[in-house]
């Protein structure tokens, strides 16, 4: 019996082998890979030196790369906010509707997705430009009397953020108001609440969990989507990920890049790690 | 019974196209607990929901205590549910479940605490307060539904089939616990059931609806004796329900002539003549039944006994008429005698059968 037993869980920690490769090529080996290439140095030419040391990480204490962080952060607070504003909203009336048009809904928020985000961002240049879709607009119903310049400003980044992140908060929220047992909302009406406490009380608290994956969801990735930032914010508006991105193709300096990317890593991670601790919500909807 | 608490006055509502109420009339007494019976899609839950305010009608009127409350939003009445899933919150604790409504009036901390611990002591659930829903049986589940409702002390009670998911011992053992409750805290009771038995046993009233209308409304004896149409006698005990046509009537003693015999019923209805086609119902368990070896009586019916079934400590004996109807009779423990087979003759106490599908005495 006992030998049994043992093949049993024998077969099936071999079952699960694949699983464990998988997870050790494609997610622990690239982090410990990145980490280690954090503390070597930089050949002179082309690549990377085996020597020891932590000159990577001192480096990123300079003043013009804190002074990327900060603007980093900033506007991922901003973009994070604005997604939220508008897309815990539209997911909750989405979930609200019936059946068939959820669906239809749900279809027209994938088609952008079908095209490369790089194409539709070229798509806001065109609106964006000095003479550009916007501009003419404007100018044509006399609401502006010249050119706003529009494209290459920090509006235009946070724009173009928004709109390349917005379907992920959407989704996870959607995704939990869906879940919403709308009976609780009737009983917290039932016993005394009016519709705008029912909702924060029972609502809101019950979707939390999507919104805050919505956060996360699209937090990480506006602190890093270097090519947003490039496309419409010129050499304007620089993000650690813009940095990471340089500093890996153009300076040819992988440990600096490397170091980079580990404190992007942490400082998100520490930022997820508060977020839940204040509101002390256990699972992300989805994603942990 | 003293006085009017509410009333629903020629309330009708439709969802779509399917008329859920027909123009209901209802009046419910201060203390009373009454019961809406009847299967599902008869109306009662549109019932419940157009008291408590979650669901409008499209006419008539709610009146509460005198006042016109039909368009008024539901926090605003003095009336809370059970609901039949408990819609308990889960992100709350139990204590926070009870104190809802109280933290809601913005009542202070030490008098809130105060409330959900009484409410707990009535719902026996004393030290569960810092348990979550989810950690929670089905049976105590029902109880912190009970005592949210409740804490807020509501003029009327409203409970939408609320041991619906409990198994049957805890079922009944809930029935005295909430009969207790309602005399104990003297709210009226507004309760919802498609369980004829759990409707007789608890209710001071039973209203039985049907598509949207209330086929009668009384006490659970005069529900149960004296049914007034063949719904109401088939849905509450399931009476036999047999036609015949009326030989004469002796004040409300009414002699009937039916193909296989002569009965006698009450009738508390509209009077009848003679000639007239009518129908009745007896309960299974009042029908006398007796071998008869010479297949011929002044009185009663005669049959066969096609069957004997045992459920639940009761016997069944179904018995075939002549002409094909089949009637049921009940008794207590097992009895031997008549066996499948045997010829049997089938007679009532007059007081025990009643007409029915008449409607209402003019007098």
């Amino acid at each position: 019996m006992k030998g049994r037993t043992g093949l049993r869980g024998r077969a099936a920690a071999l079952a699960l082998l694949p699983i464990y490769f998988t997870a050790l090529v494609f997610v622990v080996g690239p982090l410990a890979y990145m980490l280690a290439l954090s503390f070597l140095s930089r050949a002179e030419t082309w690549g990377v030196e085996l020597t020891f040391t932590v000159r990577n990480y001192l480096g990123i204490l300079a003043p013009v790369y804190l002074q990327t962080f900060r603007q980093s952060l900033r506007l991922a607070f901003l973009c994070t906010t604005l997604i939220a504003l508008i897309g815990y909203p539209f997911g909750y009336f989405m979930a609200r509707l019936p059946q068939k048009w959820r669906r239809i809904l749900s279809f027209f928020l994938v088609i952008p997705i079908w095209t490369s985000s790089l194409m539709r961002l070229y798509g806001w240049i065109i609106i964006f430009r000095a003479g550009g879709v916007l501009d003419s607009l404007l100018m044509k119903t006399g609401v502006v009397q010249q050119s706003l310049k529009l494209l290459y400003t920090y509006p235009a980044v946070v724009t173009g953020m928004v709109y390349v992140l917005l379907p992920f908060m959407i989704y996870s929220v959607y995704a939990s108001a869906e879940k919403m047992d709308w009976n609780l909302v009737e009983a917290a009406r039932d016993l005394g609440a009016g519709k705008m406490q029912a909702f924060f009380t029972i609502t809101f608290r019950l979707t939390m969990p999507g919104l805050l994956s919505g956060v996360v969801l699209t937090f990480i990735p506006s602190m890093g989507l270097f090519f947003v930032a490039d496309i419409l914010g010129g050499n304007k508006v620089v993000l650690v990920g813009s940095v990471i991105q340089e500093q890996l193709m153009k300076a040819h300096n992988w440990p600096f890049a490397a170091a980079f990317s580990v404190v992007l890593m942490i400082l998100t991670s520490l930022l997820i790690y508060l977020y839940r601790r204040i509101t002390k919500v256990r699972d992300l909807e989805g994603l942990v | 019974m003293s006085e009017l608490i509410l009333q629903l006055e020629q309330v009708t509502k439709s969802f779509g196209e399917s008329k859920v109420l027909d123009g209901i009339d209802l009046s419910v007494y201060s203390g009373e607990f009454i019961t809406l019976l009847g299967s599902s899609g008869c109306g009662k839950t549109t019932t419940l929901r157009i008291i408590s305010g979650l669901e409008s009608p499209d006419s008539g009127r709610v009146l509460l205590e005198g006042k016109d409350v039909t368009w008024e939003e539901p926090n605003k009445r003095d009336v809370n549910t059970v609901f039949q899933n408990y819609a308990l919150f889960p992100h709350m604790t139990v204590e926070e479940n009870i104190g809802y409504s109280l933290r809601l009036k913005k009542r202070k901390k030490p008098e809130i605490w105060e409330e959900v611990q009484k409410a707990l002591t009535l719902v026996q659930l004393e030290g569960y307060e810092h348990r979550m829903p989810h950690e929670l049986s089905g049976g105590q589940r029902q109880r912190v539904a009970i005592a949210r409702a409740v804490v807020n002390r509501p003029r009327i009670l409203l409970l939408d089939e609320p041991l619906g998911a409990l198994d049957l011992q805890l079922r009944r053992q809930m029935q005295s616990e909430l009969k207790r409750l309602q005399k104990q805290l003297g709210i009226t009771f507004i309760y919802i059931t498609h369980d004829q038995e759990e409707a007789l046993n608890m209710s001071d009233r039973v209203a039985v609806m049907r598509d949207g209308r209330f086929e009668q409304i009384g006490s659970p004896d005069e529900i149960y004796n004296t049914p007034k149409t063949s719904f109401v006698a088939g849905f509450v005990g399931s009476a036999n329900i047999l036609q015949g046509r009326v030989e004469y009537a002796e004040g409300d003693k009414v002699c009937l002539r039916h193909p296989q015999g002569v009965v006698w019923a009450r009738n508390l209805g509209a009077p009848v003549i003679s000639g007239q086609t009518v129908t009745l119902a007896v309960h299974s368990e009042q029908v006398n039944i007796e071998k008869n070896s010479q297949g011929y009586a002044a009185a009663g019916l005669l049959g066969r006994v096609r069957e004997k079934t045992l459920a639940g400590g009761m016997l069944r004996i179904m018995v075939e008429l002549g002409n094909g109807e089949e009637l049921t009779v009940s008794r207590c423990g097992i009895s031997t005698d008549p066996e499948p087979g045997d010829t049997v003759l089938l007679d009532w106490n007059t007081q025990d059968a009643v007409l029915i599908d008449l409607g209402e005495a003019t007098a």
